[in-house]
C-alpha cells in the first residue's frame, strides 16, 4: 500500500503487543456506525495518476496571452524561488510550536513581517492571512474591535470580489456596511465624507483601485482620524515598487493580495493575504506574529509571540479564529522580494507601468475605443470603452489567442461596453501590438 | 544568524530584468510616487539561496525527522503531488477565466477535478455536497457556522448558542463567536468524551448547534455520538463535525452516518498535503441534503453534454468565503492522494494510524500517565507522572529532551483538560522501527527524570538555540526590522 510502511508481519507483532485484533482497535465505534462499503475507485499507481492528471492539465487553456488581471496577476517568477520553497525542511514542517526546531520558519516569518512593513511603510505586520479578501475582512473586524463602533464605509472601486466576500462574512453580524460609488475612477469623496460620522469604524479603499486608477487617499485618512475612525487601504504590492505608500498616506491598517510576489495563479490559490498596521494596534491584530528575543545563552532567537490574542488561548474571545497562516506563501513572497531587491522591485513596477502606458496608447488609437475614466493616472490596468458589448469582444479575442481583459458588466451596472485591461512586465511590445490588431479586427 | 537585511550590500543585484522593449514614459504624477525606494535587501541570487538554505537547516520537517505532533497529523507528503501541482496546465491557470463568456470551456480540466473531488469527499464522509472554498480547517469551521446561521435564518429560528466540549480545539469556540454565536462549554464525562447528561443540561430551544471533533482531542471515539446528534436535532439544532481527526476513521466510518449535518476536512491532515510551516492548507466543507442550498457560490456542476460549469445562481447561498474556488493547488494535491490510495488504501490509512497510536500507548503506559487507559484512535495523550513532578520535571522538559534525541516533540499542554499533557500522533506513514526508537527515547527520558533530572532541564543542547525567552519577546516587542 503506498505510503504505509508497516508490513503484515509487523502489524501482527504490534497487535500482539497491544493485545487486540485490528477489528478490536475499532471496537469502540458502535457496529451500526461502521460503513458497509465505500463506492470509491481502486487506487492508481504513480504512473497512472500522472498520466491522468497530465490529460486534465491539458484541458486547461494556459497558452492564451494574458491581459487579464483584476487583482490576480501573471508576473515573472524567478527560478530560485521554486528551488528554495521546494526545500522540504520548509514545506513539510508545521506551525513553529517548538522554536528550537523551527528557527528557519520563524526567522523567515520575522523577515517577511519586516519586508511587508518596509514595502507599505507601516510599523507592524502579522505572519500572513489566507488571501487579500479575507485579509480585508479581518482588517474590518479589527477596526470594529479597536473603535467599538459598528459602521463601515467601503467604496465600490474596491475589488468587487472582496466586496462580495465582506458582504457574505457580515450577514450574520450587526454591522452597518455602507457602499459608496466611485466618480471618475476615484473613491467618492463627497459620498464618503457625507456618511462619515462618529459611529464609523473604518473607511475601506483600494489603491491602485480595481480599475487600475491611482489615488492619494491622505485626505481620507485625515477625515477618518478627525472622526475617530480608521482608514483601511488594500494595495497591490508590486505597485509599491514606485507608488506612494499607504503608510505615507496615513493608513491605519494595510492589507492586500500577495500572489503577485512570486506565486503562480494556480486557479485561485493558494495565495497570500498580508496585513500591516500601526504599532498601537498590534494587540488587536489577528493572526500569528513572530518576535525576536534571546535564548538562555543570550543568542538571537525567534518565537511566536502575542499568543494571548489567539484562539488556542483565548478561545471565543480571540481576535480571530485563524489558527495558521500561509507560511509557505509568505516565504515565497519574502524570497521574491529578496531576489528582486530594492532596485529590482522598483524596475519591475516601472516596467509594468511603462508597458501598460504603451498598451493604453496603442489601444486608444483604435477608432471608437475610448478610455472610460477621466482619472489621469493608472498603474498597470486601465478601463476601455468599446463600441459594442465587451463580453462579446473578449469572447472573440479568446479565439485569437488572447485573454484580452475582464468585462466589467459582471460587477458594475452600466458598464456593458467596458473592459479592464492588465499589462504586466511579462507582456512584450509585440504581444501588445498583436492585441491591438486583433481588437481592431473584431470591432 | 544575521537577517537578510543585515547582509545587504548597496547596489548588489539579484534578478536582472533585461532591457525594455517599450519607451519609459513618466506617466504618473510625481506626487503619487513613493519618496524613496522600499528598503528591501540588496543581494545576489547566491546570497539569497545561501541564506534560505541555511534557514532551512534550522528546521525539522516530516522529511527530516519523526514529527508526532498530536492533532496536526504530520504524515508523509507524497512527492508526486508536488510535481503535478506544478504542471503548467494547473499552475498558470488564471482564476478569472471561467467568468469570461464561454470561459468555463477554457478550464475544463480544473473544473473536472473540483467536481470529481466533491463526489469523492461526499462518499468518504457521507455528506450530500461540498464546497472547496475554505482555505484552512478554521476557515471551514467559520464557513460551517455561516451555513448554520443561514439555515436558522431561513427557518426563522432566533437561536444564539453553540455548544462545544471542553476538549475542543480553540478554533471551535473562536469560529462560532466570530460568526455571531455565544459559546457554551459542555464538560467531558469521566471517560473523556461529551456525555449525554451534560449535554441535556445545556440543551434548550436557543441552541443552534453543537461542534464536535470525533474522535476527540484525547483520541477517543464518542460511543454516544449518534444520540448526541439526535438530541441536537430534537431542538432543530445542527451537528457540526470538526474533521481534524477524520484520518482516524477514513475508509471505515462516515460522519454523515453518525448524524452530522456539516463536516469540514483538513486536507493537509487526512489527505497528506504539506503543512508548509503553517499553511497553506484547505478545509472543504460538506453538508447534508437540507443544507446544500446554503453552500457558498460558485459550485461546479456537470451538464448533460458531459462538460463542467460553474453555477452562481443559488439564492439561499451564504455567498463567497474565498475569492474563487479555494486553495485549488492544495485540493489538487489531495485529489492525487485519494486517487492513489483508493478505497482500500484509505481504510489502511485509518488502520495503521490507529495501530501505531495504540502501540505507543501500550508501550509507554508503564512510564507515563495515560490520560485515559482505553483503546484510542489516531492519537494518545499522556501526562508526566507524580514521581516526575517531584523532580520538577514537566511535559516541556520531556519535549525538549526528545529534541536532543532527534524527534519532534508531541503537542504539549493540549488538550487543556489534561494536566501536563503530551499528545502523540504517530500517523500511518511511520514504521514500527521508527516508533520503537521513539518509545526507547521516551523510556530513557522517563528514567532520566528519576536519575538525572538536571540533564532534562538543560535540554535541548543540540540545537542552534535553546529555550528562547518568550516572556521577553512579548514584553520587549520586536516583530519587524524597520529601515532607519
Amino acid at each position: 500500500m503506498p505510503f504505509i510502511p508497516n508490513t503484515d508481519q509487523q502489524q501482527q507483532e504490534m497487535l500482539k503487543a497491544i493485545g487486540l485484533t485490528m477489528e478490536g482497535l475499532f471496537g469502540d465505534i458502535p457496529a451500526e456506525l461502521m460503513a458497509k462499503s465505500f463506492d470509491l475507485p481502486a487506487g492508481l499507481s504513480e504512473q497512472e495518476v500522472r498520466s491522468r492528471l497530465a490529460d486534465l492539465a491539458g484541458k486547461n487553456s494556459v497558452d492564451l496571452t494574458l491581459f487579464l488581471g483584476g487583482g490576480f496577476y501573471d508576473h515573472f517568477i524567478p527560478s530560485a524561488i521554486y528551488s528554495i520553497i521546494s526545500r522540504s525542511e520548509f514545506y513539510t514542517a508545521y506551525t513553529p510550536y517548538q522554536p528550537e526546531l523551527s528557527q528557519g520558519t520563524l526567522q523567515a516569518i520575522y523577515e517577511y513581517q519586516s519586508a511587508i512593513c518596509r514595502l507599505t511603510d507601516m510599523e507592524v505586520s502579522n505572519a500572513s492571512l489566507y488571501d487579500g479578501g479575507t485579509a480585508m475582512y479581518e482588517a474590518m473586524m479589527m477596526a470594529l474591535r479597536i473603535t467599538g463602533r459598528n459602521k463601515v464605509i467601503i467604496d465600490d472601486s474596491v475589488n468587487p470580489i472582496y466586496r462580495v466576500m465582506i458582504e457574505s462574512y457580515t450577514r450574520n453580524l450587526k454591522i452597518d456596511l455602507d457602499e459608496t460609488h466611485c466618480v471618475n475612477g476615484l473613491a467618492n469623496r463627497a459620498e464618503i465624507l457625507g456618511r462619515l460620522d462618529d459611529q464609523t469604524a473604518a473607511i475601506i479603499v483600494q489603491n491602485p483601485n480595481f480599475f487600475g486608477c491611482i489615488d492619494d487617499v491622505t485626505d481620507l485618512a485625515e477625515a477618518a482620524h478627525a472622526k475617530g475612525a480608521l482608514l483601511i487601504v488594500s494595495c497591490y504590492p508590486i505597485s509599491l515598487g514606485i507608488l506612494k505608500t499607504p503608510g505615507a498616506m496615513g493608513a491605519d491598517i494595510v492589507t492586500g493580495e500577495g500572489q503577485s510576489l512570486g506565486m503562480p495563479m494556480s486557479f485561485g490559490g493558494p495565495y497570500l493575504g498580508f496585513m500591516a498596521a500601526r504599532k498601537q494596534h498590534v494587540r488587536r491584530m489577528p493572526g500569528r506574529v513572530v518576535g525576536e528575543t534571546t535564548d538562555r545563552e543570550g543568542r538571537r532567537a525567534f518565537v511566536l509571540t502575542l499568543q494571548a490574542r489567539e484562539q488556542h488561548i483565548r478561545r471565543d474571545k480571540a481576535t480571530s479564529n485563524i489558527c495558521s497562516n500561509e507560511a509557505l506563501c509568505a516565504l515565497t513572497a519574502l524570497v521574491y522580494l529578496s531576489l528582486l531587491g530594492k532596485e529590482g522591485l522598483k524596475e519591475t513596477a516601472q516596467r509594468c507601468a511603462d508597458k501598460a502606458s504603451y498598451a493604453y496608447q496603442r489601444l486608444t488609437a483604435i477608432p471608437d475605443v475610448q478610455p472610460h475614466f477621466r482619472a489621469k493616472w493608472f498603474f498597470n490596468e486601465f478601463v476601455l470603452d468599446l463600441p459594442c458589448e465587451a463580453a462579446d469582444v473578449i469572447a472573440k479575442l479568446i479565439e485569437k489567442g488572447f485573454a484580452a481583459g475582464f468585462p466589467l458588466s459582471r460587477y458594475y451596472e452600466g458598464m456593458e461596453n467596458s473592459m479592464l485591461i492588465c499589462v504586466t512586465e511579462k507582456r512584450t511590445k509585440q504581444e501588445i501590438g498583436m492585441l491591438a490588431e486583433a481588437l481592431e479586427s473584431v470591432l | 544568524m544575521k537577517l537578510l537585511f543585515e547582509k545587504s550590500v548597496p547596489e548588489r543585484r539579484g534578478v536582472a530584468l533585461g532591457p525594455s522593449d517599450v519607451p519609459t514614459t513618466i506617466n504618473i504624477n510625481e506626487e503619487l510616487l513613493r519618496g524613496r525606494s522600499a528598503a528591501l535587501p540588496e543581494l545576489s541570487e547566491l546570497d539569497v539561496v545561501r541564506h534560505f538554505t541555511e534557514l532551512s537547516r534550522r528546521n525539522f520537517g516530516v522529511d527530516t525527522n519523526f514529527y508526532p505532533l498530536g492533532s496536526c497529523t504530520m504524515k508523509y507528503n507524497p512527492k508526486v503531488a508536488e510535481r503535478i501541482a506544478a504542471y503548467p496546465g494547473f499552475a498558470h491557470l488564471h482564476p478569472l477565466l471561467p467568468q469570461l463568456r464561454m470561459g468555463g470551456m477554457l478550464t475544463q480540466g480544473a473544473l473536472a477535478i473540483l467536481y470529481d473531488m466533491d463526489l469523492l469527499l461526499r462518499e468518504i464522509t457521507g455528506m450530500a455536497g461540498f464546497t472547496m472554498q475554505p482555505m484552512a480547517g478554521a476557515h471551514g469551521e467559520l464557513t460551517g457556522m455561516m451555513i448554520m446561521a443561514a439555515y436558522h435564518r431561513d427557518r426563522g429560528n432566533g437561536k444564539s448558542i453553540i455548544l462545544a466540549p471542553d476538549s475542543a480545539h480553540g478554533t471551535n469556540p473562536a469560529s462560532a463567536a466570530i460568526a455571531g454565536y455565544r459559546v457554551v462549554t459542555v464538560p467531558s464525562d469521566a471517560n473523556g468524551v461529551m456525555g449525554i447528561e451534560a449535554l441535556k443540561k445545556e440543551l434548550c430551544e436557543d441552541v443552534a448547534g453543537v461542534m464536535l471533533t470525533c474522535p476527540n482531542t484525547l483520541g477517543l471515539f464518542n460511543p454516544h455520538i449518534r444520540e448526541i446528534c439526535d438530541l441536537i436535532h430534537s431542538v432543530d439544532g445542527l451537528a457540526y463535525y470538526d474533521g481534524a481527526n477524520l484520518n482516524a476513521i477514513v475508509g471505515k466510518a462516515r460522519p454523515g452516518d453518525f448524524g452530522f449535518d456539516i463536516v469540514h476536512i483538513n486536507l493537509h491532515k487526512t489527505c497528506a498535503t504539506p503543512h508548509g510551516g503553517g499553511g497553506p492548507g484547505a478545509g472543504p466543507v460538506g453538508v447534508g441534503e437540507k443544507l446544500v442550498p446554503f453552500l457558498p457560490v460558485s459550485i461546479v456542476v456537470k451538464r448533460d453534454d458531459g462538460t463542467y460549469a460553474l453555477e452562481y445562481d443559488r439564492p439561499k447561498s451564504i455567498g463567497y468565503v474565498a475569492p474563487f474556488y479555494g486553495n485549488f493547488g492544495i485540493v489538487l494535491r489531495a485529489y492525487v492522494y485519494i486517487l492513489m490510495l483508493g478505497a482500500e488504501g484509505l481504510a489502511r490509512v485509518a488502520e495503521n494510524a490507529v495501530l501505531n497510536a495504540n502501540y505507543i500507548r501500550c508501550k509507554l503506559k508503564g512510564y507515563y500517565q495515560p490520560a485515559v487507559d482505553t483503546v484510542c484512535k489516531h492519537e494518545c495523550v499522556f501526562s508526566t507522572t507524580e514521581a516526575m513532578a517531584k523532580q520538577g520535571i514537566h511535559a516541556l522538559d520531556v519535549a525538549k529532551a526528545l529534541i536532543d534525541r532527534g524527534f519532534h516533540p508531541p503537542t504539549v499542554y493540549f488538550p487543556t483538560i489534561v494536566k501536563e499533557a503530551m499528545m502523540v500522533e504517530p500517523t500511518e506513514t511511520e514504521s514500527k522501527e521508527t516508533l520503537d526508537a521513539f518509545i526507547a527515547a521516551m523510556i530513557e527520558i522517563a528514567e532520566l527524570a528519576e536519575r538525572d533530572p538536571e540533564q532534562l532541564k538543560a535540554a535541548p543542547v543540540t540545537t542552534c538555540v535553546s529555550r528562547p525567552n518568550e516572556t521577553a519577546a512579548a514584553k520587549n516587542l520586536n516583530i519587524a526590522s524597520l529601515s532607519s
